[in-house]
């Protein structure tokens, strides 16, 4: 792997990029390194960013010795060791299909594939959480399988509802609340990523793996129910 | 309690504070007061500390009342000014607004954001960690939204005791064109964008909120495209998007995108910055992270050093007005026409 390269924003923050791609390799990086910032705390640190191939740090200029924070960065990217171990695996119900996903039968046809098999191809895979973004506990997910990858609708959608499962060129995610879109809806969850008054306020967290399980309509309103009562309904599964 | 009773503001008068900080990671975009500098004069006039939530007017001011208690406030920013039941509060002073008066926020006059702190702050639920509003996120706020007429903001009486304050400094305005440091994403861009960059006045369009400041001018050429795998995004970030025209990103902006950024505003020009307003022309220019850090530094001291500028007003107005006038005069009686004789 090259060397990763540190490149300034501002007075106030830094990022240091390990690639320009889309790759779990480099995503692994990425929060090895923001495993060990978070670790050591410098002096000044306000939060980090880990996002697909690069790690944000945002400090206080005024209480950071930047030549400090470089070298340790310097110092931990070299021999850095991978996070590939993931934290978590999530188990996520799904409705798809009809009311609950517009689009299933369009990209069905796209693909020359029946809805039911985009459901077998959808929920067959595991997802990785590469980044969290765009709109608080947006999950942007890597692992969607190249046969029923779709490029993204031509007009974008004003609003979508929270729970949207949709699928948006090579990548997947779940809308943690009614927001625009122009990927294609394929089913529905009552899981909330993202519930303000719940604790914990986010389910998940990058790094985290997702499976999706399709679940009969019949279960909606109950798991809605218990959506409803605070409960998370994504369950934590063995990996 | 003593609540402070919104009864007119604009649609985007919100709480803000220092902003949300550790939930960037989750999507959750900072936000925060556009001016920091407006925000901790408001702040220190009423003995706040300086990043403590206040109401945040956005181009409108307001109108308000207090009802079971007196309340101690005060307005900064913009050049804003305030008056209870039609007198008007000289600039940088707190004042008490008595229970049963109005008290009338003009619109800001030099900029866009003005803020109304109170004594103690309003009691309000922090929303992961911050009052601070996002309107994207829902987040903040009164349960995630701005004020509106018939809002009661509480307020504690045990902080409403102090007396009013002047504050005499020199506002840190800054003048010449804004302090950027280049990158992160500058090796994106032609070298003659660069110097268009630099070299060129931009327009501040209509499209400016606290999100981000959409530009106009020469338009920038991108060297290796436009899309870029998304990364982190700050506060300042000059991005460029397809059509050329830069947009500098604000408090309300996004935690991660994928336009190049060509360059960053230096932390201590941002509020300036948020205060210029559509149609006003500016230009930018490169500085080195020495620069850039001294610069914080020096709004740092300023806003530490603000409490050390007050000093208790002595006399009500009328005493004071009646005062300035015997002085000039050289008479016993001001009140008196014969005291001009």
């Amino acid at each position: 792997m090259p060397t990763p390269k540190i490149l300034p924003c501002g007075d106030s923050a830094l990022t240091v990029e390990f690639g320009s791609t889309i790759d779990p390799a480099l995503n692994a990086m990425v929060l090895a390194l923001d495993e060990i910032v978070r670790t050591r705390a410098p002096a000044g640190l306000i939060e980090t960013v880990p996002t697909y191939r690069s790690l944000n740090i945002q400090f206080d200029p005024a209480a950071t010795d930047y030549d400090a924070l470089v070298r340790l960065l310097d110092e931990a990217t070299t021999d850095l060791a991978p996070r590939h171990a993931v934290g978590r695996r999530w188990r996520v119900p799904v409705v798809y299909g009809g009311e609950y996903g517009s689009d299933l039968e369009e990209v069905a046809e796209i693909h020359g594939l029946t809805p039911t098999q985009v459901i077998d191809i959808h929920s067959s895979s595991v997802y990785r959480i590469y980044m969290i973004g765009f709109l608080p506990g947006f999950t942007y997910l890597g692992g969607l399988d190249k046969r029923i990858a779709t490029s993204r609708r031509l007009h974008p959608r004003a609003k979508i509802p929270a729970g949207t499962i949709m699928i948006g060129g090579e990548q997947a995610g779940i809308a943690p609340m009614d927001m625009p879109s122009g990927w294609h809806n394929l089913g529905l969850t009552p899981v909330r990523p993202y519930a303000p008054e719940r604790d914990p306020v986010f389910l998940f967290a990058a790094g985290d793996e997702i499976i999706f399980e399709p679940v009969d309509a019949l279960r909606w309103e109950a798991m809605e129910k218990a959506v409803q009562a605070g409960e998370p309904v994504a369950e934590e599964v063995c990996p | 309690m003593i609540d402070l009773v919104v009864k007119s503001c604009g649609p985007m008068t919100a709480l803000q504070d220092r902003g949300r900080f550790g939930y960037q990671g989750f999507g959750v975009s900072p936000s925060g007061a556009m001016d920091r500098r407006a925000l901790a004069m408001a702040n220190a006039l009423v003995g706040n500390p300086h990043d403590m939530g206040a109401i945040e007017f956005v181009n409108l001011g307001g109108s308000f009342n207090g009802e079971g208690g007196d309340l101690h406030l005060a307005v900064a920013g913009a050049g804003v000014s305030a008056s209870i039941d039609g007198t008007p509060i000289p600039p940088l002073t707190s004042f008490v607004l008595k229970e049963g008066q109005s008290l009338e926020v003009g619109h800001p006059r030099t900029g866009t954001f003005a803020y109304l702190a109170v004594a103690g702050g309003v009691a309000v639920e922090l929303q992961l960690g911050s009052v601070s509003f996002h309107l994207r996120s829902r987040l903040g706020g009164l349960k995630g939204a701005p004020l509106q007429a018939g809002n009661r903001l509480l307020c504690r009486p045990e902080n409403q005791t102090g007396e009013p304050m002047q504050l005499s400094v020199d506002i840190l305005e800054g003048t010449g064109p804004l302090r950027v440091m280049m990158g992160p994403q500058d090796d994106y861009f032609t070298p003659e964008s660069i110097s268009l960059l630099l070299e060129s006045e931009f327009t501040i369009s209509p499209q400016a909120d606290r999100m981000g400041f959409q530009l106009t001018g020469p338009k920038l050429e991108h060297a290796k495209g436009f899309n870029i795998v998304s990364d982190g995004i700050v506060d300042g970030h000059i991005q460029v998007p397809g059509s050329g025209q830069p947009i500098v990103l604000m408090r309300d902006r996004q935690t991660a995108g994928g336009y190049p950024k060509i360059a960053t505003v230096i932390s201590a020009d941002l509020a300036r910055l948020a205060q210029m307003r559509p149609g006003a022309k500016l230009r930018f220019k490169a500085v080195g992270r020495d620069e850039a850090v001294a610069a914080a530094r020096q709004l740092k001291d300023w806003i530490a050093s603000l409490p050390g500028h007050l000093t208790p007003v002595r006399y009500s107005l009328t005493t004071e007005h009646l005062l300035s006038r015997n002085l000039i005069g050289g008479t016993v009686d001001a009140l008196s026409p014969a005291g001009h004789d």
